[in-house]
């Protein structure tokens, strides 16, 4: 647990980052996790190519919303370009934590978001 | 009776250590550890007797069927069957659910007739149901439950009329521990001309069941639910109904005659039972009615009951934590509950790192959660082999759960 639940992710979690809404998102998408009933909605602001702004709101594990408090910290400023080849790993990085499959899920939740809202990927991740 | 700790020895998996922690196995209604005499008397059948049933003359073969079919028998005898012709092999549950509603269902309904269900019932009891009444063009509906979680018995008057031809409840809920009176529901349901099936998922494992007794039509429960195989489940039915029934699925071993212009049935319980069977695991289910017996069912019910009750009364003091379902005698040994607005995920995840197993989701009963406004709970649920120390190191690592997230 100590591992798993370590001081940065409970920060996240019990006090979001950019949790709330945008004025007028340049693209706002909506996703799930069946299985946790995670929800996810990220809102991004877009400007020549580079996130100006982001905002989440959603409800879910501890897992879910420190990865979204966390990835939205860390996308802004970043040109979309470099965000198009973000994978797993790194979220990982950010949350710095090893996650078991079903868990995973919950992690990779607000990335599967930036995918399917900014490019259209629908089915990242592939089975890996 | 034996003491606990003895029969702690028939399941060499509480041994085990995870994440630094003795194991506390606390996902028993999902499903349940399997005692040393299921194990060796499946490992036995396949080092002595493995040969497949109904067909050989050779020797293996006879033994493999004479093993087979005397484990269906004391089955049978198990939930007090009449016959053992009204035993049929499934793969669980949930299959045995859909063999009715299949088998049945589509002979049987039509438009304007009614299918009766609950709101507390199991996925496995809804869907086949949902899917049945709209290839049929019947209307399915549901006996709501209270703010308690108990079913509103006194609105069955009004649900359980001439047009239902089916009502198909669980015996005892997965997420509620709530135990319903099913005999008095069967006769409810006789008294207007309708069918009774039991869902006995969580029954069959966790209290004495005599189907005569209950006078049901059809009653399913799962072999891994009671320290049997995974890979076997039971659809009891009253033999009258079996008979009229068409087979589910068809192949080898459930015909008499097999033509090109057609084929005619075997008698049951083979008619239902198409293809080579769950061999190992049905006598692994043997074995495992073998073991429940001899513990009593009646000393597994109050052991449960004993344990539950001690969790009720120690979880209830953990701040924030609320339980859901009715307390009390009617309570099984299943505790589902939340804790704050901690996720269930999050609290389960803590829990396995004190090597402490429970389930956390909506535990495929998305209906109930509905009702309570709740995406998902966590749940606890015991069996005869849990501990009243268990149950201390359940609410002591709660209290930490608790104080991780407090903000
Ligand atoms: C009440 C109830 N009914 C049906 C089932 C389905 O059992 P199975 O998955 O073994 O078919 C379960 C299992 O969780 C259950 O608890």
């Amino acid at each position: 647990m100590d591992q798993l639940y370590r001081e940065a992710i409970l920060d996240h979690y019990k006090y979001p980052r950019h949790k709330g809404h945008l004025d007028e998102p340049d693209v706002s998408y909506h996703d799930h996790n069946p299985f946790c009933g995670d929800e996810i909605t990220l809102e991004l602001q877009i400007v020549d190519g580079i996130v100006t702004d982001a905002a989440f709101d959603g409800r879910g594990c501890a897992i879910s919303q420190a990865s979204a408090s966390m990835m939205t910290e860390e996308i802004i400023g970043k040109p979309l370009e470099e965000l198009r080849s973000w994978t797993k790993e790194d979220i990982l990085d950010l949350l710095g934590i090893e996650i078991g499959p079903v868990r995973l899920k919950c992690a990779l939740l607000p990335l599967k978001a930036l995918k399917a809202g900014v490019w259209g990927v629908e089915d990242w991740p592939h089975d890996e | 009776m034996t003491s606990i700790e003895t029969i702690r020895k028939d399941f060499p998996i509480l041994q085990r250590v995870v994440n630094g922690h003795q194991l506390a196995y606390l996902d028993n209604a999902a499903t349940s550890q399997k005692p040393l005499a299921v194990l060796q008397a499946m490992d036995d059948y396949y080092r002595n007797t493995n040969a497949n049933v109904h067909r050989g003359v050779h020797t293996l073969s006879e033994e493999a069927t004479a093993q087979y079919e005397g484990a269906r028998g004391r089955i049978g005898r198990f939930i007090n069957a009449g016959s053992s012709k009204e035993i049929i092999f499934t793969r669980n549950a949930t299959e045995a659910i859909n063999l009715v509603a299949y088998s049945w269902g589509l002979d049987n309904l039509g438009p304007g007739d009614e299918v009766l269900i609950t709101e507390m019932e199991h996925h496995a009891n809804i869907v086949p149901w949902q899917l049945i009444c709209q290839r049929t063009g019947a209307t399915l509906r549901y006996v709501p439950i209270d703010a308690q979680g108990s079913l509103r018995l006194d609105l069955l008057d009004e649900l359980l009329t001439e047009r239902t031809r089916l009502f198909a409840f669980v015996a005892m809920s997965n997420v509620l521990g709530a135990i319903n009176p099913a005999a008095e529901l069967v006769a409810r349901a006789h008294a207007v001309g309708a069918l009774a099936l039991v869902d006995a998922a969580q029954s069959v494992p966790h209290m004495p069941v005599d189907v005569q007794a209950l006078d049901c039509d059809f009653l399913v429960f799962s072999s891994h639910k009671m320290c049997g195989p995974t890979g076997v489940g039971v659809l009891y039915g009253r033999r009258a109904a079996l008979e009229e029934m068409s087979p589910f699925m068809g192949g080898g071993d459930m015909i008499r005659e097999v033509h090109m212009d057609g084929s005619r049935w075997n008698s049951l319980p083979w008619k239902f039972e198409a293809g080579t069977p769950a061999i190992a695991e049905v006598i692994g289910l043997g074995a495992a009615v073998d073991y429940l017996s001899n513990l009593g069912m009646g000393w597994v019910r109050e052991q449960e009951h004993a344990l539950v009750s001690y969790a009720v009364e120690k979880l209830t003091q953990v701040e924030g934590l609320r339980i859901i379902g009715p307390s009390g005698e009617q309570r099984s040994g299943v505790a589902a509950f939340t804790l704050a607005d901690i996720h269930p995920h999050d609290i389960a995840a803590i829990l396995d790192s004190e090597g402490i197993a429970i389930r956390a989701g909506h535990h495929c009963a998305q209906p109930i959660h509905d009702h309570f406004g709740i995406a998902a709970t966590a749940r606890a649920s015991f069996y005869f082999y849990n501990t009243f120390e268990e149950v201390d190191r359940l609410a002591a690592a709660l209290e930490k759960v608790q104080s991780v997230f407090s903000f």
